[in-house]
């Protein structure tokens, strides 16, 4: 074990001579309270020492202790349904405030039954048992990528702790290497894959304004930018609640204590729709609030991407919500001017944009070792200062990203959530995901989604000439475009996160809406090209269910969108042979 | 206790607020020392880095009158701390926990930690209880919930002061027993006139001997002034949590500390981030707002009020911008009202709570507050935007709706947001829904045709 003495401190980093060997981005044990650190540069016979947690009293002369092991965390299937610090480790069962130095409590048991025998050949990430967790959900027993060879022993069903070894394997060289349910992985390094796979379907957000304009693919990765107070950390919630993942990675960096307590108190009461389960039992929270020490900030983003790999290997599909970049590129900032570095852009160090692409490229759809499909889809919150998206963190994250939502201000102080912007936000991948949505009893998606997109431009520019000549002075088309546009934006964008029936939309749900506003927008076209006047349309019995019926209407009542669509054909058959008649009637006057 | 440590004749170099000592004395980061020069001053001070043969000491108060020859320093041997006990309450301390109010010294029970170690999420209970203000534009658009921060963004010469102190004396829980209620007022770079009045105002009150007043005025140290928040919020912490009290604490003015920490940050040579404050502002802001908060098992809960001055109205100022990224909302208030008469003036468009939604609705305060809100929003809104319409086309130009709208938006101000003395939330909401009774109920989409009909038939 190689050791070093500390030579200078000051704040969280440290330099401390030595005679041993350490390697970059080693993890170390500082001081008596082994708090944890990594090295992060090495000149002669001096490291320099990034400390994850609260320096108080360290001096000079301090031990600093090497690992051998680069920065890492234990996944496994225990993690689930739990809450972890920004090093993973376990954050309950400790005392109310959070000591530097702390350690997790006791590793948990697992049910795990073999399936493979001694003598058989296995790959790494292969499948070598089952491993069951208190919850009842099964996972696979996988040996670590980056191990590979003949099962030397294995353990019989029963129950062991996550950490014990349930297998021996002997690799190629002949070494002998113990196999729990959980493995060590460090969080820099991606986990390996078979071969990555392209983007095919997408992933159901349960949000119309995101499924239907912008969606993001399975496996893919989209940006939430969006100044203080536009819904960042709402929409972030919504989308871990409804979005239709198998696992969530909830991180929240550097954001609020009290947030976290309500996800935490939240979670376990909801249940996940799908699988009729509690929703936490999908999720693990990662949270580094604002307070606690800024290097661990740095570090939580690649916990909880390692995390989502983890379960990806699985073969299953997850979701990682990061709230927020900005924090963690902030905090880069701030360790790296106590480096010394030289600042790039904003202050930032040169090296922001290449350590964003390393994260968001981790997003994939793969077949894994195992050869079945999982994938990870990343959406990252973003807060830029003073809302401006020119800022480097916004502009850099734009060109990694394939689904940007930008939220905006105004909608958001209109209380019109969620506050994304429809001009502004794009994606890349839509006209990929039509054939999906066909399959999906939307057939008209592709369509309409091009309408409502357009008839949003348009909206921006006629508000704009309305606000010079007036409303009423443009023609009965135009006028008839904005009452469309604010169909859109009230009955289908706009969705209350906090009512039962409209927390989530399925994409039945969201197929019937959507085909509703376009029956609408034909048939007042329809209208007024016989002459009915554009201001006639606001009167219509069958607005006011039209624009309720996100909230009113659940997932599984669907009859009831048809009996609003019967009532709106029937209004406007009465509205425009009479209204036709009546005014060229007036014309022939 | 641990030994204490003394260095003498040690001052190497003297610069700004950081004094650079010989290692005579074996001292961890972060420890406490106290500088006395020939002026026979005390100053505190921490050990902000060291190396084998130098130790760098920030004094956290000024360094003026020192001489490197006569520097006596006195190690503590653990990080800055408050002695605390109770009886607490009803004294005025100076921004470093130091009774001014010529009594005798506050008994000390146990000496905490000013920093305080960051709360484990875990033990955190999320606030729900709504304590109601008297202010419509807060009770009922922007309800502030027990153990929430919400600050108050406003402007040099806007009448925050009058706001903070008449919630510090008319917020109530208007269900349930009110419990043992404290104020913490933290005053930093306050001008003697500001200090003054709320001291009237919660003498008026009779709320004067359940605060304790901890002032750092606008004439002390600036680097005195980083510390005054953590002395008092160490305070707030200790009457929460451990005497079991329900503790609001009123920081003002969060601006002066932003400037005294930009400041200190450039006299010791560190890279400056934004309109020249340094990159960790963030972090430091979150290290005072983040001590809000109820926690499991406590009896108190500890409500922040901070009030800020936004320099020039400027809102997305980097002290407002990172503040409003931290705490769970923001009062705004805007110079327009306040010329135009409306008092308070609330500006609630960008205002926000963020906990609303935990602390109103049927198990809080009524079934169908959060829905009235949101449709207040939508309309007032609307009414704003048909303002700018009606700046360019006149009134007459608009159509009946917008008309409509645009008498909404005037009653909104003048009736809703502006109020003469203090209404309970019944009152509050009566109020909204009179004024929702002048638009179309076919566009009321935020309410649903049972909340129409049961409040808006007429």
């Amino acid at each position: 074990m190689s050791v070093a003495h500390v030579r200078w401190i000051s704040g969280p980093v440290l330099r401390a001579g030595t005679l041993d060997s350490f390697f970059l981005r080693e993890s170390v044990r500082v001081g008596p309270g082994a708090l944890l650190g990594e090295v992060v540069r090495i000149d002669g016979d001096e490291i320099t020492v990034q400390v994850y947690e609260d320096t108080t009293g360290l001096r000079p002369g301090t031990e600093v202790e090497g690992t051998g092991t680069p920065l890492a965390v234990r996944v496994g299937p225990a993690l689930l349904g739990r809450i972890f610090d920004g090093l993973l480790r376990p954050l309950t069962g400790l005392a109310d405030r959070v000591q530097p130095g702390f350690r997790g409590i006791a590793p948990a048991r697992l049910a795990f039954a073999p399936e493979r025998a001694a003598g058989d050949a296995v790959d790494g990430g292969g499948k070598i048992g089952r491993a069951t967790t208190e919850a009842g959900r099964e996972f696979a027993c996988l040996v670590p990528p980056d191990l590979s060879g003949e099962i030397v022993s294995i353990r019989e069903a029963g129950e062991y702790a996550e950490d014990e070894a349930v297998a021996v394997l002997r690799d190629a060289a002949g070494a002998e290497h113990e196999v729990a349910m959980s493995h060590p992985w460090p969080v820099r390094v991606p986990r390996p894959v078979r071969r990555r796979l392209p983007v095919r379907e997408p992933l159901v957000t349960g949000q119309r304004v995101l499924d239907a304009l912008f969606p993001v693919a399975l496996g893919g990765k989209a940006a939430i930018p969006g100044g203080f107070g536009t819904g960042k950390t709402v929409l972030l919630e919504a989308l871990a609640k409804g979005c239709a993942a198998d696992v969530i990675v909830y991180l929240g960096c550097g954001e609020r204590g009290n947030e976290m307590a309500g996800v935490l108190e939240e979670f376990p009461e909801l249940v996940d729709p799908r699988t009729g389960r509690k929703l936490m039992e999908r999720t693990v929270i990662i949270a580094n609030t604002s307070n606690m020490p800024v290097a661990a900030r740095e570090a939580s983003i690649y916990s909880a991407i390692t995390v989502a790999e983890y379960f990806r290997d699985q073969g299953l599909h997850v979701a990682l919500m990061a709230d927020s970049t900005s924090r963690w590129a902030e905090a880069l900032r701030e360790v790296s001017g106590r480096f010394g570095e030289l600042p790039g852009e904003g202050g930032y160090p040169a090296y922001l944009s290449s350590r964003l692409a390393e994260f968001y490229e981790r997003a994939a759809l793969v077949e894994t070792l195992a050869g079945e499909t999982g994938s990870v889809t990343v959406m990252g919150a973003i807060s830029p200062p003073s809302g401006d998206f020119s800022e480097p963190v916004t502009s850099h994250t734009k060109r990694y990203v394939r689904a940007f939502w930008a939220l905006d201000v105004k909608r958001a102080q209109a209380r019109f959530y969620p506050a994304v912007h429809p001009l502004q936000s794009y994606s890349e991948d839509a006209a990929t995901f039509a054939p999906w949505w066909n399959e999906h009893g939307n057939t008209r998606w592709l369509e309409l989604r091009r309408r409502f997109l357009t008839l949003l431009d348009e909206q921006s520019r006629l508000e704009r000439m309305a606000r010079i000549i007036g409303k009423d002075a443009l023609p009965a088309r135009q006028q008839l475009t904005l009452a469309c546009a604010d169909l859109v934006g009230e009955a289908f964008l706009r969705q209350n996160a906090f009512a039962p029936k409209d927390r989530v939309a399925g994409p039945a749900k969201q197929a019937a809406m959507m085909g509703l506003v376009g029956r609408f927008m034909d048939l007042a076209a329809k209208a007024v090209a016989a002459g009915v006047a554009p201001d006639r349309l606001a009167n219509l019995e069958c607005l006011r269910p039209l624009l309720r019926m996100g909230e009113e209407i659940g997932d599984d009542e669907t009859e009831k969108f048809e009996a609003i669509g019967a009532a709106l054909e029937a209004e406007f058959h009465a509205l425009v042979p009479a209204e036709g008649k009546r005014d060229e009637a007036a014309a022939h006057r | 206790m641990k030994p204490r440590l003394i260095a003498e004749g040690a001052a190497r170099r003297l610069e700004g607020p950081l004094l650079f000592l010989r290692r005579t004395v074996e001292a961890g980061l972060n420890e406490a020392v106290e500088v006395r020069g020939a002026d026979g001053r005390t100053r505190l001070g921490r050990v902000a880095a060291a190396d084998r043969e130098t130790l760098i000491i920030e004094v956290l108060e000024s360094t003026a009158g020192l001489a490197l020859g006569d520097v006596v320093v006195r190690f503590v041997g653990e990080p800055l701390g408050f002695p605390l006990g109770p009886g607490i309450l009803g004294r005025v301390f100076d921004g470093v926990g130091r009774v001014i109010d010529g009594g005798p010294p506050v008994p000390a029970r146990e000496t905490y930690p000013i920093e305080g170690l960051p709360w484990n999420p875990v033990a955190r209970k999320p606030p729900r209880d709504f304590i109601e203000t008297g202010l419509t534009a807060i009770d009922l658009m922007n309800s502030l919930v027990r153990g929430q921060k919400l600050p108050i963004f406003s402007g040099g010469g806007l009448p925050h002061d009058r706001m903070a102190a008449d919630i510090a004396t008319n917020a109530r829980l208007p269900r349930g027993a009110a419990g043992d209620f404290a104020i913490v007022f933290a005053g930093m770079g306050l001008p003697h006139d500001s200090a003054e009045f709320f001291r009237r105002r919660l003498e008026q009150g009779g709320a004067l001997e359940r605060t304790a007043l901890f002032l750092n005025l606008a004439a002390d140290s600036s680097t005195q002034r980083l510390l005054t928040p953590r002395y008092a919020l160490t305070a707030a912490e200790y009457l929460a949590f451990v005497e079991g009290k329900h503790v609001l604490a009123i920081l003002t003015d969060m601006t002066n500390y932003c400037e005294a920490l930009r400041e200190v940050s450039s006299s010791k040579g560190e890279i400056p981030s934004r309109k020249g404050f340094p990159g960790y502002l963030y972090s430091d802001l979150a290290t005072l707002y983040e001590r809000a908060g109820c926690v499991r098992g406590a009896r108190g809960t500890l409500t922040q009020l901070s009030i800020l001055t936004m320099p020039s109205d400027d809102i997305t100022h980097p002290i407002p911008d990172l503040t409003g990224y931290i705490t769970e909302g923001q009062i705004v208030l805007s110079r327009d009202l306040d010329r135009r008469g409306v008092s308070p003036p609330v500006n609630v468009l960008p205002s926000l709570s963020r906990l609303m939604k935990d602390g109103t609705g049927a198990k809080f305060t009524h079934k169908d507050h959060p829905a009235l809100a949101s449709q207040l929003y939508s309309a007032y809104a609307r009414a704003v935007q048909t303002r700018v319409l009606a700046a360019v086309v006149g009134e007459d130009g608009l159509a009946e709706a917008d008309r409509r709208y645009l008498a909404f938006g005037e009653g909104f101000e003048r009736n809703l947001v502006s109020q003469e003395s203090a209404r309970s939330l019944s009152e509050s909401m009566a109020a909204g829904w009179q004024l929702l009774k002048g638009l179309p109920h076919a566009e009321l989409t935020r309410l649903s045709d049972e909340q129409i009909a049961a409040h808006l038939a007429s």
